[in-house]
This record gives structure tokens, sequence and C-alpha cells, in this order.
């Protein structure tokens, strides 16, 4: 199987990984890793295409284009490098819901798709609100020392950690 | 060599696709496409997801730092406000405990096969999005701005040297990670 067959490696594994990552983006790309931007970019794309030029003209999409770009490849890359990591271990299943989930809402795909889509809507407001996420601030932004990489990721976790709580 | 690397655009893509595709691998392989790992660390019993944002921030910190002073890159704040990273960090908290997801690792869970984060996360997130980008221009001029502090780093608000700030922020997250570890968590 091998290490890369592994289904889990160790979180400092990981962390170092994404760290020496950012190193190379940072050298070879002029680039910090992120990934809401390139959502903005596809909800700008998907405007377009529904309303036409008009939509497209927003402020907002002047200052985030919907063009293809380095950080949409990025996310797009993830997708693939997920899949070939999850099948490498043999762990791809497409499934719906998680054991967590279930043991609090039971197990039908469509509840799980609807909160998923509330939260996603919530997360696609809230990380566009702060400038970024858990990997544009959470990581990019607390290595550079910004303090807005700093204050957005403790307010992550504050706003997490009280709303899980709340749920469950 | 390393312009054309930085400005050409096919360059760029490729660059772009093969560090997202190392980027997936490494969550999937850390487990943080997944609901379940995400709330366990919300609910503060399961901390692989503080453990590898913060293996990341200390060895991210320390080498890009060490390549500014070297000269061989400039870093990249992110511009803020009270009102941005306050407001919209909260905001994003509650999201993360409703959904289970965040962009980076709804996209881990969708290679994965969890389809709730396509259909549910990704799709809510695209249209999240477009909300926040049709309310632009009316939140910029009410509350986006509200306590602006700009690109301002750690080091230039306490007007000290990069390393003041880096080396005891690197030691302390040793110090937290080295303290989860004993403690079992």
């Amino acid at each position: 199987m091998g290490w890369f067959g592994a289904e889990r490696w160790s979180p400092y594994t990981v962390g170092i990984g994404i760290g020496v990552l950012s190193w190379l983006t940072l050298l070879l790309s002029d680039k910090f890793i992120g990934c809401s931007t390139p959502i903005a970019r596809v909800a700008g794309m998907i405007e377009r295409l529904f309303r036409g030029e008009k939509a497209a003209s927003r402020p907002y999409y002047k200052l985030f284009p919907p063009t293809v770009v380095w950080d949409l490849m990025f996310l797009i890359g993830i997708l693939f490098g997920a899949f070939i990591s999850a099948r490498a271990s043999g762990t791809f299943e497409i499934r719906w819901v998680t054991d967590l989930w279930v043991s609090r809402f039971g197990d039908a795909a469509l509840l799980r798709v609807i909160v998923g889509f509330v939260g996603g809507i919530l997360m696609g407001i809230g990380s566009r609100w702060a400038g970024g996420c858990t990997s544009g601030h959470g990581i990019s932004g607390t290595m550079q020392l910004a303090v807005s990489g700093w204050l957005a990721a403790i307010c992550f976790f504050v706003g997490g950690i009280i709303t899980a709580k709340l749920i469950y | 060599m390393l312009e054309t690397l930085r400005k050409n655009r096919r360059a760029r893509l490729t660059q772009g696709f093969l560090a997202g595709l190392v980027f997936g691998v490494l969550l999937e392989k850390g487990g943080v496409g997944n609901y379940d790992v995400i709330l366990g660390q919300l609910l503060l019993t399961d901390y692989t997801v503080l453990k590898i944002m913060l293996s990341a921030v200390v060895t991210g910190m320390l080498g890009v730092h060490a390549m500014k002073s070297l000269g061989w890159v400039s870093l990249h704040p992110k511009p803020g406000s009270f009102g941005t990273s306050i407001v919209g960090g909260l905001i994003f908290g509650v999201a993360f405990a409703v959904g289970g997801f965040c962009p980076g690792t709804a996209a881990a869970a969708v290679g994965s096969g969890h389809l709730d984060a396509l259909f549910g996360g990704l799709a809510g997130m695209i249209v999240g999005s477009a909300l926040f980008a049709a309310a632009y221009p009316e939140l910029k001029k009410s509350i986006l701005d509200t306590g602006h502090f700009g690109r301002v780093r750690l080091p230039e608000l306490l007007k000290v040297n990069d390393w003041v700030v880096v080396l005891p922020v690197a030691i302390a997250i040793v110090g937290l990670l080295w303290w989860l570890e004993t403690a079992g968590l």
C-alpha cells in the first residue's frame, strides 16, 4: 500500500506539508494559498451565464474578476488531489452523511443537503465578508502575521465553537 | 526563470493546479474533508484541525519570513477592518458549524465522494458569494470599512523587526502543540 496509500497521515505531517507548500507557492508563483476567492469567481461566472454582462459588471466582480487564474486552478486541483488520495487508500465512497450527523439528525440525505446548502450560503457570505477562509486567513494570513488573518481566524473559531455547542 | 514562472500565464495556471493537487492530497490524508472532523474540532473533542493549522502556520511562518529576509519574496497581507474581520469572521464561524465545511475542505470532501459537500456545501457557497457580491456596494458604505486597519502586520503594529514576533509566536505554537499532545487531546 505504501505511504501514499495510507488512509490518514499525522496532522503534523499534513500541517508541515501545507507549510512547505506555502513556501513553494510564494517563491514560485508569488501566491499564498486561499480557497474562498475562486468560489467568488465561479459565482461571477455563473451569474454572468444566467444574467448576462449586467451581472458581471458588479463592482465586486471588478475586484475579483470571474476569470480562470491561479486560485481557480488551485481549487480545481484540490478536487483532483483529494480524489486521487482517496482512491489510493481505497476510501473513496459516494456518500451523503457522516456518523456524527446521523447520530443527531438521522440519515436522510435530503436534510443533510439542505442544511449543507444553508451552511454553504452562510459560508459564502461569511468568507467573502471576512475577505478569506481558513486557508486564506487561518493559514496564509496568520503565517504572515497579518492582523486581518489573526483577527479573522480567532473569530472563525469563536463563532464556530459557540454555534457547534448550541447545535449539539 | 523565477520571473517566467511567476508571470507566464500557462506556467501560473499549471502551478496553481499542481499546488491544489498537493493541497487536496494533504487535506484528504489529514481527514479534514469531513463533517465529523470539523465539528469534532468545534466541539473541542478532536483537535486534528487545530494541529494541522498550527503546524502549517509555524512551518510557513518561519519559511516565508526567512525568504523575505533573504529578499526572495514579498508578503501579501490582506487588508482588514473590525467590520470585515470580526463580523465576517463570526458569520464564517456560524457557517462552519452549521455546514461542517469551509471552501477548501468542501472541495476535499467532494473529491472523497461526499456529495452533500457538492450539492449542499459548494453549491451554497457559490450562492452565498453571489449574494455577498450583490450586497457589497451597500455593505461597503455601511459596515465593511468600520475600524479599518489596512494590510498591517503585527511587527509593523508593534514597530519591531519581524523576527521579534516570529520567534516567540513559533515557540508559543510549538508549546501549544506539545501541550495538546501531552494532555492527550
